[in-house]
């Protein structure tokens, strides 16, 4: 059962990935790349990390697909990439092909998943995926998270002095 | 006797029978809900402005939602010749989905028992408890943006351009400080799930005896996170005063100008749909869910229509805000509130809690 709903995302995700890049009125690419990130956040829903999964639609799919689609409709877009493009296929084939490889290799020698440590599903059941990632960001992980902060708020800061030089 | 909870592995045909009835009633009752919500805001907004609202059809116009049904759906469906066709399609149901998803994460009661063989089983009057319930509502409410910008885009048409540019930009807004005010309801109740929330609401206000007579709803420990939430989503589903993506002076019908037949129904049902899971989500928060001096979901109903009347009569009230006074509102004094409140709930948590 849960594989074949593994295996009905993994392929709406492949082939909505796939169709972001062939499309080609933007407005299409858009509307494929929010089923990608959808069935991503169904895949995360199946690792039993609940959490991430509401942060995947809100902040992707919510928040920053929505923005892109605003400045497709403020610049119009719509007409004008309509062409056809070709040249990034081959590459970006053959490279996919590469990472599926790799990716098999890593995963065949245990390099890429960990199948040990202390979470496990019972822990998610009886804590709660929420209360552990905020545990973790804020006690273990507090330097790295502050520091991201820090790079948010400089962005941020650098968009606004950028944007508007007359303040 | 210990009542014995349903749940699919141990008893696979009660459990679905039961999941399916919640689900049709939820599902039927919110329809109805909507139908006649059109009835009363009719209705009410007439009495407000000296008028008498629909009186024709049935007693006293009560038939008047089933007519307006059966006239849109006769309707000529049509289609803009330049129109995106396959946006402009999804687009109704974009807006419509997302609103009615949200009511499966909201419970309507306590617990319901019953016997069956001989055993007693309980089953909890809410169709799935999410253990991030909140978030979950987060992410449907950003979702409902899409209905609204493919509409704009899709139609191929200046104002419904300009309608879609609007609600994107006035929707991102209002979302950060409605979801930023829920933070502060979740540090006093300490878990996500929307069960557990109304569960930390029972009791007298902040576990003192000598105020029983106030109940613990968070409308009273978190008056600022409460005005915050409803002017916040007030603006994120549309309504007057924030309703200038489909300002009929300035932009025909905004969004909607090109729709027509059961497509533009659709659009209103999804108005109404968004106002009842508003009132839902703020019954749940705010009052308490269905506790209460009636019986379980006899009070969350009445919570959620005295919302829902408040929305009303705001729209009778207000006049519509220019859109540079909705920006400056949403960036300007409802962020630095919201986060303002975070900040000193978080320090109340630590002292009192």
């Amino acid at each position: 059962m849960e594989a074949i709903l593994f295996y009905l995302t993994a392929l709406v995700s492949i082939v909505a990935a796939f169709f972001v890049t062939k499309c080609r009125n933007p407005v299409n690419s858009a509307l494929c790349l929010v089923t990608t990130f959808l069935c991503l956040a169904v895949f995360y829903v199946m690792l039993e990390a609940p959490f991430m999964a509401a942060i995947q639609i809100m902040v992707y799919a919510g928040a920053i697909m929505v923005l892109i689609v605003f400045v497709i409709m403020l610049l119009n877009l719509g007409s004008a990439i309509k062409c056809r493009y070709t040249h990034g296929l081959l590459g970006g084939g053959l490279l996919a092909v590469l990472m599926l490889f790799l990716t098999n290799r890593m995963i065949e020698n245990g390099q890429a998943t960990a199948t040990g440590g202390e979470v496990t599903s019972e822990l998610i059941k009886s804590y709660g995926h929420t209360e552990l990632i905020g545990r973790a960001m804020f006690t273990d992980f507090l330097l790295p998270f502050e520091i991201a902060s820090v790079l948010l708020l400089v962005a941020i800061v650098g968009a606004v002095v950028l944007s508007k030089r007359n303040v | 006797m210990t009542p014995e909870v349903l749940t699919l592995s141990s008893t696979p045909l009660l459990f679905t029978v039961a999941m399916l009835v919640k689900v049709v009633v939820a599902f039927v009752v919110t329809l109805l809900i909507v139908a006649y919500a059109t009835w009363v805001e009719r209705k009410v907004i007439g009495r407000m402005q000296t008028r008498m609202g629909p009186t024709m059809t049935g007693p006293k116009g009560l038939l008047q939602p089933i007519a307006d049904g059966l006239k849109l759906f006769f309707k000529e469906d049509i289609i803009p010749a330049k129109a995106h066709r396959f946006a402009f399609v999804l687009a109704p149901m974009m807006i419509l989905a997302p609103a009615f998803i949200s009511i499966s994460v909201i419970p309507f009661g306590g617990d319901f028992q019953f016997t069956y063989n001989g055993i007693l089983y309980t089953v909890p009057l809410q169709i799935t408890d999410l253990n991030i319930g909140v978030l979950f509502i987060l992410a449907m409410a950003s979702l409902g943006v899409y209905g609204i910008v493919l509409a704009g885009l899709a139609s191929n048409s200046k104002y419904s351009l300009l309608g879609g540019i609007r609600c994107t930009a006035q929707m991102i807004s209002y979302e950060l400080a409605a979801g930023l005010s829920i933070i502060a309801v979740f540090m006093l109740s300490e878990t996500l799930s929307l069960r557990g929330i109304v569960i930390a609401q029972q009791g007298p206000l902040w576990g003192l005896d000598s105020l029983s007579f106030i109940p613990n709803w968070y409308i009273f420990s978190q008056p600022l996170a409460f005005g915050l939430f409803l002017i916040g989503s007030m603006a994120e589903i549309n309504r007057t005063p924030f309703d200038l993506p489909e300002a009929e002076t300035e932009l025909v019908s905004g969004f909607c100008t090109e729709y027509s037949s059961m497509k533009y129904a659709l659009f209103f049902m999804a108005e109404y749909a968004n106002m009842i899971t508003v009132s839902a989500i703020g019954a749940t928060l705010f009052f308490g869910g269905w506790g209460g001096p009636f019986y379980g979901w006899i009070n969350f109903l009445i919570k959620v229509f005295a919302c829902m009347f408040f929305f009303i009569w705001i729209r009778a009230t207000f006049p519509r805000l220019r859109y540079d006074q909705l920006m400056t509102l949403g960036w300007k004094i409802m962020l630095p509130l919201a986060l303002a409140n975070i900040v000193f709930t978080g320090v109340a948590v630590l002292l009192w809690q």
